[in-house]
This record gives structure tokens, sequence and C-alpha cells, in this order.
């Protein structure tokens, strides 16, 4: 049973230039998952049953953000725990570093007021067959973005649709430009591969997982989290 | 031989660029109306041992597409020997 336990856990993959991933780790165990925090070097991926990639500037953000990592044997590692139906979640940095790796189809280009954009927004959520929204109650949920590159594009408009999970929207889910921060195709603000278990998003649900750091006692990203536990 | 071999990533037509953008309406369009649209990029310069150009060249394009120096969805690609040099010099 203890061994099982073990197989179960979820790698919280730190590479170099990540700072995201002590918030990402408490607010897994917040949310009752079993995780750790794994340096990319010693990431072992039989040990683990799912994986976020935290955000941050891996690499420096060189080249473009996500791009060195996304070419490191890590990935190639992620890669294939993706295709065995293993849950892979990118958050900010981490969403680019499966843009980059071509995990997740599209990219993420600078936001087009060339800004490095940190606040709380609106999120509608479009998608319930994936990992971090199945069984979701909410439809509007807030959490804040914080990057520089989060305008996503994607050279198909029906595809963008169907692969759209959340959307920047307005308090009461009206998606339109003015709720578009970044100038992202559609307002997404995430999107998830067809099957559901690989999920990027540009929101950071660690900062929305805990009362006493949320400003209006939100805590809409613990609520994500737990679909990892479910 | 060695030769200098370069690289340029541009977003793909239709691809807003606001960093060349603005550099069109900060600066060009005050100093000139002839110049009608500006683009921003990243330019990588390699030197790369090869027998001929176009296997240099080629190196390069394989290099940029297989490890992902671009993202083709939102990128294109220049590919650009430039500078040659004999390594007896």
């Amino acid at each position: 049973m203890k061994l099982r336990w073990a197989e179960l856990k979820t790698a919280v993959i730190k590479f170099p230039g990540t700072t995201c991933e002590v918030d990402v780790y408490k607010a897994l165990l917040e949310a009752k998952v079993d995780a750790e925090i794994v340096r990319y070097k010693d990431f072992d991926p039989d040990k683990y049953e799912a994986v976020v990639l935290p955000g941050g500037f891996s690499f420096g953000d060189y080249l473009r953000a996500g791009s060195i990592a996304a070419s490191t044997d890590t990935m190639k590692k992620v890669k294939e725990m993706a295709s065995a139906g293993k849950n892979v979640i990118g958050i900010c940095n981490g969403f680019q570093i499966l843009v980059e790796s071509g995990l997740l189809e599209g990219g993420l280009l600078p936001n087009l007021n060339l800004r490095f954009i940190s606040k709380w927004v609106y999120l509608k959520v479009v998608r319930n067959d994936t990992v971090l929204t199945k069984g979701l109650d909410k439809t509007i949920i807030k959490m804040p973005i914080a990057h520089a590159e989060g305008r996503f594009y994607i050279d198909d408009i029906e595809k963008a649709k169907r692969l759209a999970v959340l959307l920047y929207s307005d308090e009461f889910g009206n998606v339109n430009e003015k709720a578009n921060p970044n100038g992202a195709l559609l307002n997404i603000a995430s999107v998830a591969n067809e099957e559901g278990n690989v999920i990027g998003m540009m929101p950071h649900p660690e900062r929305a997982s805990f009362k006493l750091t949320s400003p209006t006692g939100e805590i809409d990203g613990l609520l994500l989290f737990r679909g990892l536990s479910k | 031989m060695f030769y200098y071999v370069e690289l340029i990533i541009t977003n793909k037509e239709g691809v807003r660029d606001p960093e060349g953008e603005t550099i069109q309406r900060y600066v060009v369009n005050r100093f000139t109306n002839e110049i009608l649209e500006t683009r921003a990029g990243k330019y990588l310069l390699f030197k790369v041992n090869a027998g001929n150009q176009q296997e240099a060249e080629g190196l390069v394009k394989k290099l940029a597409e297989e490890m992902r120096l671009y993202n083709p969805i939102i990128h294109k690609i220049e590919v650009k020997v430039g500078r040659t040099e004999d390594s007896s010099n």
C-alpha cells in the first residue's frame, strides 16, 4: 500500500530559473495531492503519476520563454508520460514549455502591449473534460496572471475553440476585448489536448489557493488542483 | 571550411508583432514616410564546419526544425549563408 502511494505522487519539476515550485507544492498539499519537488535532471518518470511544470523564467527565458526547457531530455520523458495518459499540467512558464515542446498546440507570443502584466482576472470555464476542470461546479473563476508572453495564438480557429479550457472574461462571464489582458486569440487563457490529460494555463492557481493570500478570499485555484486528487 | 550561417526568426504574416509595430510608430514614422512596415525578430549566427554552402545551410535548417528554434505555428525562418572563411588561412 505504501508503494502504491509512492507511485501516485505528482512531480513538481524545477528547471534552473523556475520560481513558483514551492507555492505549487504547498497548494498541491493543501488540495490533498501527494507531491514533491524534483530537479529536472533527477526526474524519473516511472516514479510519478502526474507532472506539474510551475511558473518562473526557466533558463532565463533565453531565445523564447520556455524554449530551452522544451528541448531538455526531461521534457522527452514528460512527453512519454503524456502519451501514456498520465496528467501533465503547465502553469505560466510551464504552459510556455508545453507549447514550445509541442505537447500542446499553438504558441505564446509577447503581450500586445509589450508589458509584463500582473493582476487578478476572471476566467470562464468552457471545458469540463480536463484533469483540472472535471467536476468543477463553478463556471467563472478568479485567479492572478503574471506574464510578459501570454498571447495565445494558433493558426486554426476551429481547433482553438475546441482546445480552449479557460477564457479571460469579466465577472459575469462575458468574453470580450475589454477582458482580454494580452491580446490572446479568442481570449484564450488555457488550452488542453483533445484527451484532456495535458493542460496549460497562463493564470496561477497556486496563487489563488489560500484565503490568506487571496484579496477577496477566493480559493478557485485550489478547486482546480483538487482535480489531481480525484 | 567554416561557414557563417544566419538564422532569422520572425512572426508569420498575420501574427501581430507589437515590437515591430512600436518601432514603426515611434521611430520610423517620425523619420520617413517611405518605410511602410517594420518587423522585429530574432537573429542567430552560427559558425558551421561543413563541406560546402548547401551542407552548412541544410544543417542549420535541420537544427532549427528538429530542436524547435522556432515554433512553426507562429514563426517563419530565413536561413542565409553569410560570410565564409577558409580554415587554411
